[in-house]
């Protein structure tokens, strides 16, 4: 969970980025960094495969700025999507503060949205999680593709619980901020809950 | 394991410091850092100047996590010290109780056996701070005696305005 430092005055937190391979994930964090003003962000890492396909994890540290006299600091994670890495994906949940659900919008991939949010449950529980007590939103990603599913049936078999949703386009950077403002939210309200 | 925020207090930061700082001049390493096993860096010492430590501290909770699900498999717990040796530099990573690694970066100046001896005696004492400051985050546990417990939407707004 959080780390709270009172003698470097730092908030520090750890969002993961989960879903089903191919959806958006890393393109995510990419236009995060491409868009983020080079002083508030660091190096982004990605552990990928010789073909561009996440092998462990991508992952960026950024700064969003002061709260309360404190320097809030967010790790942004993805998982690697494809099925036979869930080992990798379980470990990757460790210590999480928020969960971003990348969902995509195309028709062909809904059964992989719902296996891999179901992968998600599965994970989180074998971590002692559960996503009703972590900040957690969901990214209908590609909803410029013609044959992206239409947006109440997303929603109805992706969202039954009616967490925070946006709709992107990841590769044009549309819904990504939106969505990372969202959990971003969503992880400090849970610290104000906590009570330090 | 993470069932609790880890708080840490002035105090307390000084005595890990302490500690790491110590262990940087017995073990004649280049750099200690102590990182979360969700990958935060927590405190550094020695004089590795301008190396990445967040990609440092996040790379090695993945690296740990890994061998740990490696572990598993085979039947063992966790395995508690790694050794990774390079051409000119080496790393040296041991658990410390259950959520904090420690990572010493040593050359030629020292030796595997100095640095896991030293690691030894300054493991044991980051583990009792660390066990104490679990103790004092359960014991505050639900008081609202906290910086953030006063966050308005406002304030995280505010955050994203520019």
């Amino acid at each position: 969970m959080s780390f709270i430092n009172y003698s470097s005055r730092e908030i520090n937190c750890k969002i993961v980025y989960y879903g089903p391979g191919l959806c958006g994930k890393t393109t995510n964090l990419q236009h995060i960094y491409s868009k983020t003003n080079p002083d508030l962000k660091g190096k982004m890492i990605s552990l990928a495969t010789e073909t561009e396909r996440t092998l462990f994890f991508d992952f960026l540290p950024l700064n969003l700025g002061q709260i309360r006299g404190f320097k809030t600091r967010f790790h942004l994670y993805t998982v690697p999507g494809q099925v036979f890495y869930d080992a990798s994906r379980k470990l990757i949940l460790k210590g999480v503060d928020g969960v971003v659900f990348v969902a995509d919008s195309q028709i062909e991939r809904m059964e992989a949205n719902l296996e891999s949010l179901d992968n998600l449950h599965i994970n989180l529980k074998d971590q002692g999680y559960d996503l009703k007590n972590i900040a957690y939103v969901v990214q209908l990603n590609k909803r410029d593709l013609p044959n992206s599913a239409p947006l109440d049936e997303l929603t109805a078999s992706l969202n039954p619980t009616s967490v925070p949703q946006f709709e992107a386009c990841a590769n044009t950077g549309q819904g990504v901020f939106e969505t990372l403002k969202a959990v971003a939210k969503g992880v400090l309200s849970n610290l104000n809950k906590a009570g330090g | 394991m993470f069932d609790t925020q880890l708080v840490m207090l002035e105090d307390d930061y000084q005595k890990v410091s302490a500690v790491i700082e110590r262990l940087v001049r017995d073990a004649n390493a280049k750099g200690v850092f102590l990182v979360d096993k969700s990958g935060q860096l927590v405190a550094e010492a020695g004089n590795m100047v301008g190396i990445d430590t967040t990609s440092l501290a996040s790379l090695t909770a993945g690296c740990i996590a890994a061998t740990g699900g490696l572990a598993k498999i085979v039947g063992e717990e966790e395995f508690p010290i790694h050794f990774h040796q390079g051409q000119r530099d080496n790393l040296h990573i041991t658990l410390i109780g259950s959520r904090m690694i420690l990572v010493v970066v040593f050359g030629e100046q020292s030796s595997l056996g100095l640095v896991r001896l030293r690691v030894k005696k300054a493991g044991t004492e980051l583990a009792k701070i660390f066990e104490e400051i679990k103790k004092k985050a359960e014991a505050n546990a639900g008081s609202a005696d906290s910086p953030f417990s006063e966050i308005t939407d406002e304030d995280i707004d505010n955050l994203f305005s520019d």
